[in-house]
């Protein structure tokens, strides 16, 4: 029974899923899948933009006293770099996977609201293609991705980059909104028959906390932004202080949006590895309550730990206690999930793809992030290390080391069911060792570099003992990074059109977006295996082992329940 | 095992959903409005604390009994759309439709006469970039002026709609989801019309 695939295989290549076909079919789709695809190309096409720009930015300071870059053009290109790999790349990345995913996952035929989910995704575009018209416009923005009042206000800042900026957030953001709304009412209303909310997998549950946290968080940034932009299109005084108004106003603002947002860039990446790991560990999730319950608590705290991105501010010892202890707080139930997944692992029968190379580094480059992280929390240390490159260091292990490295495990592992093509597994494991070289050889110096007290944001810097050479090293990890990228990049390219056909299953999946066929077929799913636990699919290929028949501790049940058939 | 061991079950394309997705919906996203005005009208209060300096709250009040007005107009409205929905329930379309018309009336009759105190603020050159006070007073209500604007189109569509045959009772989403939205701009206009308002008149801000 196990052996016999549910549905022949369809042999349609993925582009065509759509009754029309061409351009229309794409412009015109409401379908999940479609607008996942166009997520994920999307963000790929502005990590290509964003990359080019880190690439500019690691040539100009690779020697002292550079000249590559004009220091004006070096604060726009910084400031586009960070903009569009947080809003552009990391959010569309999350957004689109869970898009595609959720809805396969949990044995629906579409998102909950279809339209609106087109309508997100072109207001995800737009906003971008706004942001970036600012180059055309007399000067893309240059106050960082975080904007800091009063130096993005127009009294010093007189062109209209941080216009488009906050302008093409603003759009991009109600977009951002829409599919975070869209997640919740889907999980909430749309899984198959016998799928309780506690039985989904672990991706769609962080998609669903994820949801919670957009709802939440997305709203401060759009305040922020309108207000900006009364300040500097209606003379407003919201952030002037020499007008009454407030900078720090913007900061709180900001970052009441900023980290939560933190953790809207990550959660959908601890779903990932947990759907990973698993599955080439050939063992169920360990503590997959324990990691749901943490996710629960991270998204609470993430509100409570804001103002650690402020603590150089100044705002009175109780107020950065508070931070402060919150802040070491949210280390706890991130860490529960590392020791959840050392678990996972442990005593499974491993099989080193390259998607569980990306997850199992995953876990160690997370772990480097997370404990750099946790430095910030001691605020003497965080004056000395605010605003130099440990914070850009520090952030890149998280959101490149961490975020980036599971959407590219993701994509090893889910690119088959999306194509219907694998990727060839020997050229990955090169590419992942290309990525892992190339990322800690560019980042994980400059962690000296900051404590050596090398501010960012600075456009060259004088000969001092060894930051030429370190610099140095880090630019051509960047290079290595850069051709790593590259060569996924043609990897896809060239897998979608010649790679190995991949079949329903290829990787002995256990959830049910193995149980369709690759790729999946405009309806989603013909039949849907019965859902008696966390592993429907496993459950189907091994009547004789399902889970439903253990029990919590792993154990094999005996007699037989009363829910049997 | 066979196939037929475990019942198979048919993909739902409808499912008999336990919570209705348009409601569940529109809940989640009047919650990030109510957020968003949040943060509008507590940088209002933020700037009454700090920087209070004239003109203040205090230009407002010689027009108070106008403005209360045009605001029991808005008020109102929220009831009118009740009694739309109640003649939904009854399938009366004739009813919905009157009573879409008359809360769309009363909602455009409160934007008239936003219109007016603003008209009569620029006349004494109140503008949003006069202080932090204007800045935060003319962005909180603006918007919410926005959102009655966008709310009286959604209403205008409904009636249009119900006008040429829509809506079988006793129960439409589309019209529950905009009376919700309407309550809650009406909500909003609660808040910001004790704070800005009543609470000068009584001296207690």
């Amino acid at each position: 029974m196990s052996d016999v695939p549910l549905i022949p295989e369809i042999k349609k290549p993925f582009y065509r899923l759509g009754e029309k076909e061409g351009l229309m079919s794409w412009v015109a789709t409401v379908d999940h899948k479609l607008l996942g695809l166009m997520y994920m190309a999307t963000a790929f096409l502005f990590f290509a933009v964003g990359g080019i720009e880190a690439m500019l930015m690691r040539i100009q300071l690779g020697s002292a006293r550079n000249t590559f870059l004009s220091p004006e053009m070096y604060n726009q290109i910084f400031t586009m770099h960070g903009t569009t790999m947080v809003f552009l790349v990391v959010i569309p990345l999350m957004l689109g996977s869970g898009i595609y995913l959720v809805p396969l996952m949990i044995g629906a035929r579409d998102m909950a609201f279809p339209r609106l989910n087109a309508l997100g995704f072109w207001l995800l575009l737009f906003g971008g293609l706004l942001l970036y018209y600012s180059f055309v416009a007399g000067g893309a923005p240059n106050g960082g991705w975080f904007a800091y009042a009063p130096y993005s206000e127009r009294a010093f800042n007189t062109t209209y980059g941080i216009d488009y900026w906050a302008l093409g957030l603003f759009v991009q953001g109600i977009g951002t909104t829409l599919a975070g709304i869209n997640f919740v009412v889907t999980i909430l209303t749309m899984r198959a028959p016998g799928m309780k909310l506690t039985q989904v997998p672990m991706f769609v549950w962080t998609t669903f906390i994820n949801g919670f946290l957009i709802i939440g968080a997305l709203p401060p940034l759009n305040a922020a932004l309108v207000m900006l932009l009364v300040d500097r299109r209606l003379d407003g005084n919201f952030f002037v202080p020499q007008s009454g108004g407030s900078s720090i106003l913007w900061q709180h603002y900001f970052w009441a949006f900023g980290h939560p947002e933190v953790y809207i860039m990550v959660l959908p990446a601890f779903g990932m590895i947990s759907e990973i790991l698993p599955v080439f560990s050939r063992k169920p999730l360990f503590g997959f309550n324990a990691i749901a319950i943490s996710t629960i608590a991270i998204a609470f705290l993430s509100y409570a730990v804001y103002a650690h991105h402020m603590f150089s501010v100044g705002l009175g010892p109780g107020f950065e206690a508070f931070f402060a202890a919150a802040t070491a707080l949210i280390a706890v139930p991130t860490g529960i999930k590392i020791f959840n997944w050392i678990f996972t692992v442990w005593g499974g029968k491993l099989q080193f793809t390259t998607a569980m190379l990306y997850c199992i580094s995953f876990i160690f480059m997370f772990t480097i992030g997370g404990i750099s992280g946790v430095t910030f929390a001691v605020v003497p240390t965080d004056w000395q290390t605010t605003d130099t490159y440990y914070v850009v260091a520090h952030m890149h292990y998280v959101l490149f080391g961490g975020t980036f490295f599971a959407v590219l495990g993701g994509i090893f592992y889910w690119f088959p069911k999306a194509t219907g093509r694998m990727l060839p597994e020997g050229l990955g494991k090169i590419q992942f060792w290309l990525t892992f070289i190339g990322f800690n050889m560019t980042f994980f110096i400059q962690h000296f570099l900051g404590l050596m007290g090398m501010p960012r944001r600075v456009y060259t810097y004088p000969e001092l003992t060894n930051w030429s050479l370190f610099n140095l090293i880090s630019t051509i990890g960047a290079a290595i990074l850069g051709l790593s990228i590259l060569m996924l990049i043609i990897m896809m390219w060239r897998a979608i059109k010649h790679g190995e056909r991949a079949g329903d299953d290829p990787w002995d999946g256990f959830t049910l977006e193995w149980a369709t066929t690759s790729p999946p077929p405009i309806q989603n799913f013909d039949i849907i295996p019965p859902i008696r636990s966390r592993r429907p699919l496993w459950d189907w290929k091994h009547p004789e082992d399902p889970d439903w028949k253990r029990d919590h501790d792993g154990k094999q049940l005996s007699t037989k329940r009363s829910d049997e058939i | 095992m066979s196939v037929t061991a475990h019942s198979e079950t048919k993909v739902h394309h409808e499912p008999g959903a336990p919570m209705r997705k348009a409601e569940l919906g529109i809940l989640a996203f009047l919650t990030t409005e109510a957020i968003f005005f949040g943060l509008l009208i507590l940088s209002y209060i933020y700037f009454l604390v700090t920087d209070n300096r004239a003109p203040n709250a205090s230009v407002l009040e010689p027009s108070f009994v106008r403005t209360l007005i045009f605001s029991l107009c808005l008020f109102a409205s929220s009831g009118t759309v009740v009694f739309a929905e109640r003649a939904l329930k009854r399938d009366n379309r004739r009813g919905l439709v009157i009573w879409l018309i008359v809360t769309v009336l009363l909602g455009a009759t409160f934007l008239g006469g936003q219109i007016w105190e603003y008209s009569d603020l620029f006349a004494e050159s109140i503008i949003p970039s006069r202080n932090t006070f204007a800045t935060s007073f003319f962005t909180m209500t603006g918007f919410h002026g926005l959102h009655v604007f966008g709310g009286l189109v959604m209403l205008s569509i409904l009636a249009f709609l119900a006008m040429r045959g829509d809506f079988r009772g006793p129960h439409s989403s589309a019209v529950t989801c905009v009376s919700w939205y309407w309550h809650f701009v009406d909500m909003v206009w609660v808040g910001i019309f004790t704070l800005v308002y009543i609470l000068p008149v009584l001296n207690i801000l």
